[in-house]
Parts: C-alpha cells; structure tokens; sequence
C-alpha cells in the first residue's frame, strides 16, 4: 500500500500510457455505439457497459467507506433509491407526469430540468446537461440524507454500524412508498418516461451520433476518478488512518466525526449519483428493487475486487456483471454450446455457480482480485513477463541460497 | 498464495474469453434456447426466434410457467411458418424476468441479442412496462400477453396487447360484487405491483360509482402473514374480500381466511385463474367462495383443450410447470393465441425484420380460442367479453360462472 | 379497555404468535453473537432451508419421521456452516466473517431457488397443529396457541442448561472472554459448535411453527424474519436469552398492531426504527450487560 516514490520521469510516462489508452477506451466505445455491426456480441456488450460502469461507481463509492475509512455500512442501497428517485422525479417531461402519476392522483412537482434546458439550448443538450444537473442533484440530496442519518449512526462501531445503516436504508425504502407521499414519489408505483441514455443522441441532418455507452462509462469514471483523487489527498490520508487505528487517528489529532461524517457523506452523494445513472439504464424504477439485496449484492462485488482497491472495484462489476447477464447465462439453458444436454443445467444454476465462487474467494483469497493494490502499468509488464511469479520465486530462492543480502520483492 | 491468484485470474479470463467466442457463434444458432429438447431433431433450414420475456421464478414464476406452456403447446403444433415464401421453424428464445421489475432489462436485452424478431409477454404489467422502452430502443416489437395494466400500451408504441385491461376489469369486478349485493368491499393489493394496485384502482373508483363502501390495504412484497389484514377487513365489515395478487400469496390468504374463519367471498382479476387457486381451495376445504373474471372459460373449446390436456399430461415437465394439475388456465389459453398472433404478424410482415414486423402488427387479426384478436390504436386489443369463474367444490375446480359483455 | 382487546384479540394473538417465532431465531442470533461476536447473517437462510427440508422430507414418507429428519438436518447444516464458512476465519477481522455470513446467506437463498425452481412451495399441514381454534371470539390455528407456550418451555430448558451443564458454563465463559477461557482449558471450537446446534435446532423448530401458519415457502422467506428476529435480539440486549425473547415478542405484536392500524408501508421498517432508536439511546439493549471498550 505504501506507495514508493518513484522518478518524476517514470511518473510521466505511466501518466501519458494511461491517457493513450483512456483515449483509445473512447473511441472503442464511440465505435461500439455508432458503427459496430450489431450482432449478439455488440448488442450484449453495451448493456453489460452500461450497468458494469454504474456498479463500479456505486461499488468504488462503498469501498470509499468500507475499504478505505473503515466504516462497515449497509446502507448503500438506500442512498442510491434516494438518487435514482430524486433523478427520475426531476426529469420526467411534463407531458409525461400524468400518466406517469396517474395512480397518484396527478404530482406537485410540474417541472422538468431537462426540459427546461432544452428549450434553451436545444434538443440533446438540453438533455445532457440537464440529466447531468439532475445527476448531481440526486447526489446531493442523497449526501444531505446521509449527512442527516450520519449524525446518530457514525458513533456505532462495526457491526452495529452496520446493521444501523441497514435499518436505515429499509426505512427509506419504506418512505418512499409511502402512498400519503404519492404525489412526490408516485407512492410504490413505478416512475418511467424521464431522461434515459438514448436521449444522449445528437441528430444532425439525419445522422444519429449516440452516445449510450460512453455517457455511463464517462460520468461513472469522472466520479470514480474525483473519489481517487480524494483517496490520495490529505483527506484521504486520515481516513486511512481511522481505518487503521482509531484511537492512534485520534490523538494524531484526527477529527473523528467530522472525517467519518465526510467519508460518508462523500460516498453516499456518489451512491445517489450511480443510483440516478442505475434509473437511466433501467428507464423505470421503483423503490421495491432497492432491497438489502443489492447492497450485499454491491458489497460481494467489493470484497471480490478487494477491500480497499478502487481498480479491484471496477474490474470485479465489470466480471460480475458480464458473468451474471451474459456469460455464465448457459448454465441456466439447459445445454452447453447449444448441444450437449446437461440435465443439472436449468433456471437458477447460473446463481448457485456463482455464490460458490464468491464463497470461495471470500474463503480462499479473502484479498480478492486485486487486494489493495491497484492497477499499474508496471504492474501488467511485470505480470506479463512473469505471470505466475515462477521467475520471481526462483529468483528469490536463489537469492535466498546464495545468502545475498539484498533481494526484495519489486512493486506489483 | 499469490500463485493461485494469478492462476485464477488467468483462468477466469481464459474461460471469459472462451466464453465470448463461444457466446457470439451458439446464440446465433440458438445456443441459449433450447428447453424441452424439441429443437434438437428439427429439420435444417432457416430459423426465426421468437422471443419468450416471462417470469419464470419469483411471485410470478407459476403465472408465467402457465402462459409459456401455452406457447410451447402452439409451438410443437405449428413448429414452423411462412414468411415471404421460404418456410422457417420457429424457435422459442426464453428470458426469465425474474417478476422483478430491475431484472427486466437484463432479460430484455438477451432476447434483443438473440435476435429475435418479435417477443411474447409478460405475466405481470409491472415487468413489462419497465422493458418497454428497452424493446423500443431496439425497435423489437412485443406482443403483451395477459398484461391487464393500462400504462404497459399507452405511450409505448412498441408494446401490443392481445388481452383486456385494468379498466373494463376493475369494473367488470365490480359490477359482480354489486350484482351478488354485496356493499363493503375490503381491497388488497401487493404494495408497488402494478397489475394489483391498478385493478384495485379502477375497481374502486367503479365501486364507489355503485356506492358500495371500499377500505383500501397494501401488503409488502415477500409477506406471508396475512392475518392481520384479514382481521382488518372483518374489523371493516367487508362482505367482500377483493385481492388481485399473484398465485402464491392468493394460496396463503384463502389458506388463512379459512383458518380465521372469515368465509366471505374472495373476488379476484386474472391471476387466480390457475390450478394453483383451486387447489389450495380443496386444501381449504372450500370455506370461502373464490371468484375471478378470466379471460377464456373452460369448456368454449372441447377439442383444443383435450389436446392440450392431453399434451400437459404427456410430460413431467410440462405437468410439473402447471403446477401439478392439468387444469387448464386462461393465460395457458391467451399464451396458444399469442404464438399464433405473432406468427401472422410474421407472415404479414414478410420478413424476420423485426422493423417490418413492428409495421405489420397494428393490421394483424387472428381469431383465437379466446376469441377474435385485432389491435386499436393504442395497441390494444379490441376485447368485449370476459368470462367470470368460480370455485366448484364437487369438481375441485374453477368453473364457468358468467359471461360479461362490454 | 375489555371491549378494546376483544376485538383486537386476533392482533394481538397473532402478535404473540409472530413473536414467539421470532423469538425461536432470536436465542440462534444472540448466543452466536455473544460468542462469536457475529451477526449470522445466515440464520434466517437456515430457517428457510429448514422449511424446504420439511416440505421434500413429506412428499416422501410420514410426518413422525420427516419432523425429527427436519431438525436434525437443520442442525447438520447449521454445523457444517460453522465449520466450513466462519472456523476458517476465525482470526480474520470480524469484518471478514461478517462478509462470510452474507455470502452464505447469498448462497442458500441461490440454492433454494435453483431447487424450487423459484416458485413457492406449499407447506404441508402438520395435523394437531393446523386445526382451528377459536378463542375469545377470534379463531386462529392452533399453532398461535402452542407457538408462545413451546417457546417459553424450550426457551426454560435452554437457560437451565446454560446455568447448570458443563458446556453451558463453557459458553458462557467463552462469552464473556473468549482468549481467558481458551487458557482455562475450553475447547473453544467445540463451545462454538454446539453453539450453532442450539441456535439451529431452535431455528428448525421456530421454522416448523412459522411456516404451519404461513404456509408457503419461498427463497427469501428467512431473510426478513432473520433481519427482525435480529432486531429482537439487539433489542434485548445482545447475548441475553431472555432479552431476546422478550425482544421478540414485543416486536411481533407491535407489528401487528401497526398493521392494524393501517400503516401496512411501515410494516417492516417499525422494526428498523425501534433498532436504530434503541441502538441510540442505550446500545446494550435492554437486558444487556454494560460493557466497556478496550483499547
């Protein structure tokens, strides 16, 4: 985890490899999204990309809190209802809200933000940035929540922070489908017809420019990257050191509360944000799905990826995600390849390979993917050389024979 | 340690990029689809994939069991169809929503990947208008089979509908609880489904426009406990329990009405027209009467339904599916029509395009064992008569009660 | 006040009911935490596997042998649980555990799905206690009644057993100092064993009685009255038996009554409110014991 100082030089150099390929990433997805061939690979990739992006938001926003403060909290799931909802009730067009809150009795709420900017500055733009607007307000209401849910529950220690958050995020739940709210929340029926990803097509002439993918991948990597920078400031820095110790954070003059009540709240606004992007992808939302379910699902996701490792976070939603909608979507066919009849292939077989698999990891490499390393370039030159460590352990063997002094492990 | 790793890392991304090779060239031969096994002796030829979004786990699991047998019966009848002048099979893509309204895009999306060229479904409104936009994006049409909800056609184009609606059956329900002269009527919805809550919702307004007298209860999803809201409708008066919900929680709440002694009514929409209900009826002894409005009754059709009886009983699965019993279901019933409205919309079109189909539809008419299916406007079908059935002890079965005209 | 209860009486006898099985899964949830300092997120899980052993046990042979099979097959598992999820963490950070429980939980309510094929099974009806009964105007099955007296008889022999047996002592050694006791001779493993047995087997027997009233069984049936039973037992005060009990009846017939009152949406979350209240006001739980934080 101690970061070893390197050359300024090297440091440039890994800065400008990691631009290039961010770049290439892009033009990649533009690609997928405006002139790859649709078939069954493209049309399952995209999908995949947009909702594996989101949970690595949400999931790098949990690991804020559970890897990296050391806060043990349960409540994620409620924080991102509280996003997706305040999202969707911001953005539905107005022509919309009736129908949409017709079970209710008609709404209170007779605005739509990105209506309102398009009228302004056109169709699409007025639809991405006020999706945009509507994102950070959704996080900013879901962070006053937490600021406000954060005052009695961050003097609980471990497991009964835990489950204290846990409580909460039910009772949101239970608010939110609150019929005497209805007019606000449309009580516990669905909310639909707000900004969706394919609203972020530009139309010129005719000609469709999309962006259904990049749009997710480049808000969830923004947030994702604003968190790592945070993570590596001084900030950061002490909520590691309550992770670590809080007694000795303590009294290294540490402001307990105030940095348990930021991480919080920081990781909560960025729940809110991956719950407002979660509702574009599923382009209806309903407070029902918000169960503790998906925050251990998200939380199974963390410690898959490693506690504590922010590229661990995005690689394992990305695994995850594809395994559980796409790849692994055989072992509840039936058959394999389509030929080969496996009688104990059927529905739900696919969920039972996967929770062994996450029992084993959690058992046998309780450090995850990546524990709480990330990702470097060094790293994957080094992995690429020398993918099962054989060289290195023989290496170090012979060091180890030949009585060397020195021989240390390089810095994956 | 880290050995086992690195050596997992490998394999995981071996087997995922295995998987992707693997997983492009299969679903374009249908590697995903295969259930039941028919497909495996069909001729060579070309092949179009029809697209089945239904639950078949979770609340609604047994409903949507019940409307896929009906396509698969449909299915083995007529496995093949002609379009444009070539002759395809039809093979059947499935896609379990789960009845959870965040599974259904996921379960969207791999039929869209699939190729299909038209989709079936769903039981339950909620899941379908929560895929609706997700069909529309790829410009798939789907044909909704027994989705009462009004919002699943209003305002998606994309979705067609071969059954009533919410609103002619709220009120329709209505009409029957006033007509057996019943005025205090307790409702009871699952809280956030879409299909209850919107039938609860017409079927109020239609019964306060009678001047009965309405108390109105939610229950939480996974709920098993309904004796506290049964003792609030016997504390309201109800002559009438109302409770349009899905299979499994309408077994526990004839189960515990019997057990509490409450034997009044119980009034129903669609759902309860299953083997399912009928059963947990004989286990109750039958303490209750049970009625629902359904949208086929048993016996319009001798000679289909003996061959579909007779098919359910043919196979485990199948017999298992139907939750037992070869009784038959409505939604069994609109599955078959559906399949085969969806094959004319395929002839009509004259393509797989799923684009040209989608322009076919709103012109496609079939007559049915339901009944005669051609689409308005909205995408709806033009539906007048819906059957109401109730609970025969000496059969053990749901039986033909009344014919509602609109 | 007479006039009150009769026509509540049906609340208020299904509130005792309800908590009385609640308080069957409490004792499981705080004898576990009070020795291993664990949240079993997995004991709901083991109670809905339980009702799922008892619905195929009875398809194949009579009810005096698949009741025995149930409780011995529940406690089998609950064992198994214990050794192949938690002994292996025993000195990972309690966190880690922690995270072993969910994904055990995760992976029983997946297996369950796989076999039920996700549809709900139907509960078979146990003769004696499926009859109707009427008492006091309110008819209800027999099982409300017998549900609170079973409890409290096991919940008895539980405390007389943990006062007056050799591993009863040792559990509650192991409670108080888990390193002390390990130096007096315990045997820890084993305490931490028939810790999880006791808590199964109540489980098993708090499953039988839940689902005879509720008759259905689905995937996620444990996950919510595992979360209340929880509740309950932080209520009470978290490795206190009798705290749990009593936490446990309290919450059920609150429940009740909220739900008689028409404030259905608040149903489950009044649980969480009294958790998070009584978390604030005095953290130990109402019979718990004051402990002090060690640096």
């Amino acid at each position: 985890m101690e970061k070893t100082l390197k050359p300024r030089s090297e440091k440039k150099t890994e800065n400008f490899i990691a631009i290039i390929c961010l770049v290439a990433f892009y033009v990649l997805l533009f690609l997928l999204d405006n002139y790859l061939p649709r078939n069954s690979f493209t049309t399952m990739l995209i999908p995949v990309l947009q909702k594996s992006s989101i949970f690595a938001l949400v999931c790098v926003s949990m690991n804020l809190l559970n890897g990296f403060t050391g806060l043990f909290s349960l409540g994620q799931a409620g924080f991102m209802l509280i996003g997706a909802y305040v999202y969707a009730m911001l953005s539905i067009p107005d022509e919309y809200r009736e129908a949409v809150y017709q079970y209710s009795g008609g709404t209170n709420i007779h605005f739509s933000i990105p209506e309102m900017l398009q009228g302004v500055i056109g169709q699409s733009a007025g639809s991405f940035f006020g999706a945009i607007i509507c994102i950070i307000i959704a996080g900013i209401i879901a962070g006053i929540f937490a600021a406000l849910i954060g005052i009695p529950v961050l003097r609980l220690k471990s497991d009964y922070l835990a489950i204290a958050t846990l409580g909460f995020a039910e009772i949101i739940r239970a608010v939110f489908q609150w019929d005497k709210l209805g007019k606000i929340t449309n009580g516990s029926y669905q909310l639909r017809k707000y900004t969706a990803f394919t609203d972020m097509n530009i139309n010129i002439g005719g000609n469709v420019i999309k962006f259904t993918s990049i749009f997710p991948v480049f808000i969830a990597m923004l947030c994702i990257l604003f968190i790592i920078l945070l993570i590596n400031s001084s900030y950061g820095r002490a909520f590691k050191a309550i992770r670590d110790d809080e007694i000795a954070a303590e009294a290294m003059g540490i402001n307990l509360f105030k940095h348990k009540q930021m991480s919080f709240i920081i990781s909560s606004f960025f729940a809110g944000a991956g719950g407002a992007l979660l509702a574009m992808y599923q382009t209806t939302i309903q407070a029902m799905a918000f169960k503790t379910a998906m925050t251990y699902e998200i939380l199974l996701i963390v410690v898959i990826g490693g506690i504590g490792s922010i590229s661990g976070s995005c690689i394992a939603s990305f695994l995850f995600i594809a395994c559980n909608e796409w790849w692994l979507r055989f072992l509840d066919s039936g058959s394999l390849f389509g030929i080969v009849p496996v009688p104990f292939f059927r529905d739900g077989f696919r969920k039972v390979v996967f929770s062994v698999v996450i029992m084993v990891i959690v058992l046998f490499f309780s450090k995850g993917i990546m524990g709480d390393k990330e990702i470097s370039f060094k790293g994957i030159g080094g992995f690429l050389k020398d993918p099962f460590g054989a060289k290195r352990r023989k290496a170090k063997k012979a060091v180890a024979a030949a009585a060397a002094a020195e021989g240390g492990e390089g810095n994956e | 340690m880290k050995k086992f790793l690195a050596l997992i890392l490998v394999l995981a991304m071996l087997m995922a990029f295995g998987l992707c090779g693997c997983g492009t060239a299969p679903a374009d031969n249908g590697g995903d689809t295969a259930e039941g096994g028919d497909s495996a002796g069909a001729p060579a030829g070309d092949t179009v994939y029809i697209g089945v979004y239904e639950p078949q786990s979770g609340d609604n699991g047994s409903g949507g069991k019940q409307e896929i047998l009906g396509m698969q019966y449909a299915n083995s009848l007529t496995p093949t169809v002609d379009i444009g002048g070539t002759t395809y099979n039809v093979e059947l893509v499935y896609a379990d929503n789960e009845s959870a309204n965040d599974k259904a895009v996921s379960a969207a999306n791999k039929l869209i990947s699939a190729g299909c060229s038209v989709c079936l479904g769903s039981y339950g409104s909620g899941v379908s208008m929560a895929a609706a936009d997700t069909f529309e994006a790829a410009g798939i049409p789907i044909i909704g089979v027994s989705c009462t909800n009004v919002l699943v056609t209003d305002g998606n184009e994309i979705y067609y509908r071969i059954c009533f609606t919410d609103p002619d059956q709220g009120t329709i329900d209505a009409n029957l609880v006033h007509s057996m002269g019943y005025n205090n009527v307790y409702c009871l919805a699952m809280l956030g489904e879409d299909y209850g809550q919107g039938l609860v919702n017409y079927f109020v307004a239609a019964a306060e426009d009678l001047g009965m007298t309405v108390t109105q209860d939610q229950f939480p999803e996974g709920n098993s406990d309904f004796t506290s809201y049964l003792t609030n409708a016997k504390n309201a008066g109800a002559e009438v329990i109302f409770a349009p919900c899905s299979t499994g929680y309408a077994q526990l709440i004839i189960q515990q009405a019997a057990a509490q002694g409450l034997t009044v009514p119980l009034v129903a929409g669609d759902t309860w027209d299953s083997g399912v209900i009928s059963d947990a009826c004989v286990a109750a002894n039958g303490a209750n009467e049970v009625y629902c409005s359904t949208f086929y009754a048993n016996g319009s059709n001798p000679e289909f339904e003996d061959g579909i009886r007779e098919w359910i009983n043919g196979d485990s699965t199948n017999l298992a599916n139907n939750g037992g019993t070869d009784e038959l279901a409505a939604t069994t019933v609109l599955g078959y029509d559906a399949y085969y409205v969806a094959l004319e919309a395929l002839k009509a079109a004259g393509s797989t395009d799923p684009a040209a189909v989608w322009e076919a539809l709103p012109g496609v008419t079939y007559d049915g064992v339901t009944g005669n299916i051609a689409f308005n406007d909205t995408g709806d079908a033009d539906r007048h008569q819906a059957f109401i059935k109730n609970f025969d002890a000496e059969s053990g079965t749901l039986v033909f009660y009344d014919l509602i005209e609109f | 006040m007479i006039e009150f209860l009769h026509t509540n009486m049906a609340y208020l006898l299904n509130g005792i009911s309800v908590g009385g099985q609640y308080a069957l899964i409490a004792i499981g949830y705080t004898m576990v935490y009070g020795v291993l300092r664990l949240i079993n997120f997995a004991h709901g899980d083991v109670f809905m596997v339980a009702g799922l052993v008892m619905i195929y046990a009875t398809t194949a042979m009579p009810m005096y042998i698949s009741i025995p099979l149930v409780l011995v097959a529940t406690v089998v598992l609950g064992f198994l649980i214990e050794r192949a999820a938690y002994r292996p963490l025993r000195s990972a950070p309690r966190m880690s555990v922690m995270i072993s429980a969910i994904g055990v939980s995760y992976l029983l309510q997946n297996c369950a799905l796989y076999f039920t094929g996700g549809l709900p099974q139907v509960y078979p009806s146990i003769p004696f206690l499926s009859e109707s009964v009427t008492i006091w105007g309110a008819t209800t099955k027999m099982v409300t009644i017998v549900t609170p007296i079973l409890t409290l008889v096991l919940v008895i022999i539980l405390v007389l057993l943990l006062k007056y047996t050799k591993i009863g002592m040792a559990m509650r050694a192991v409670s108080k100092d888990f390193e002390a006791s390990q130096l007096m001779g315990i045997k820890i493993d084993m305490v931490i064993s028939a810790t999880f047995v006791i808590g199964c087997f109540l489980a098993a027997v708090g499953s039988l009685l839940y689902f005879t009233n509720y008759s259905s069984v689905i995937p996620t049936s444990g996950a919510m009255p595992g979360l209340k039973a929880f509740v309950a037992a932080v209520f009470g005060g978290i490795g206190s038996i009798p705290g749990a009990v009593i936490g446990a009846f309290i919450i059920g017939i609150c429940e009740n009554i909220i739900k008689g009152l028409g404030w259905t949406t608040f149903s489950d979350a009044f649980s969480f409110a009294l958790l998070i209240v009584i978390l604030m006001v005095k953290p130990t739980g109402i019979f718990g014991e004051k402990a002090t934080d060690k640096v």
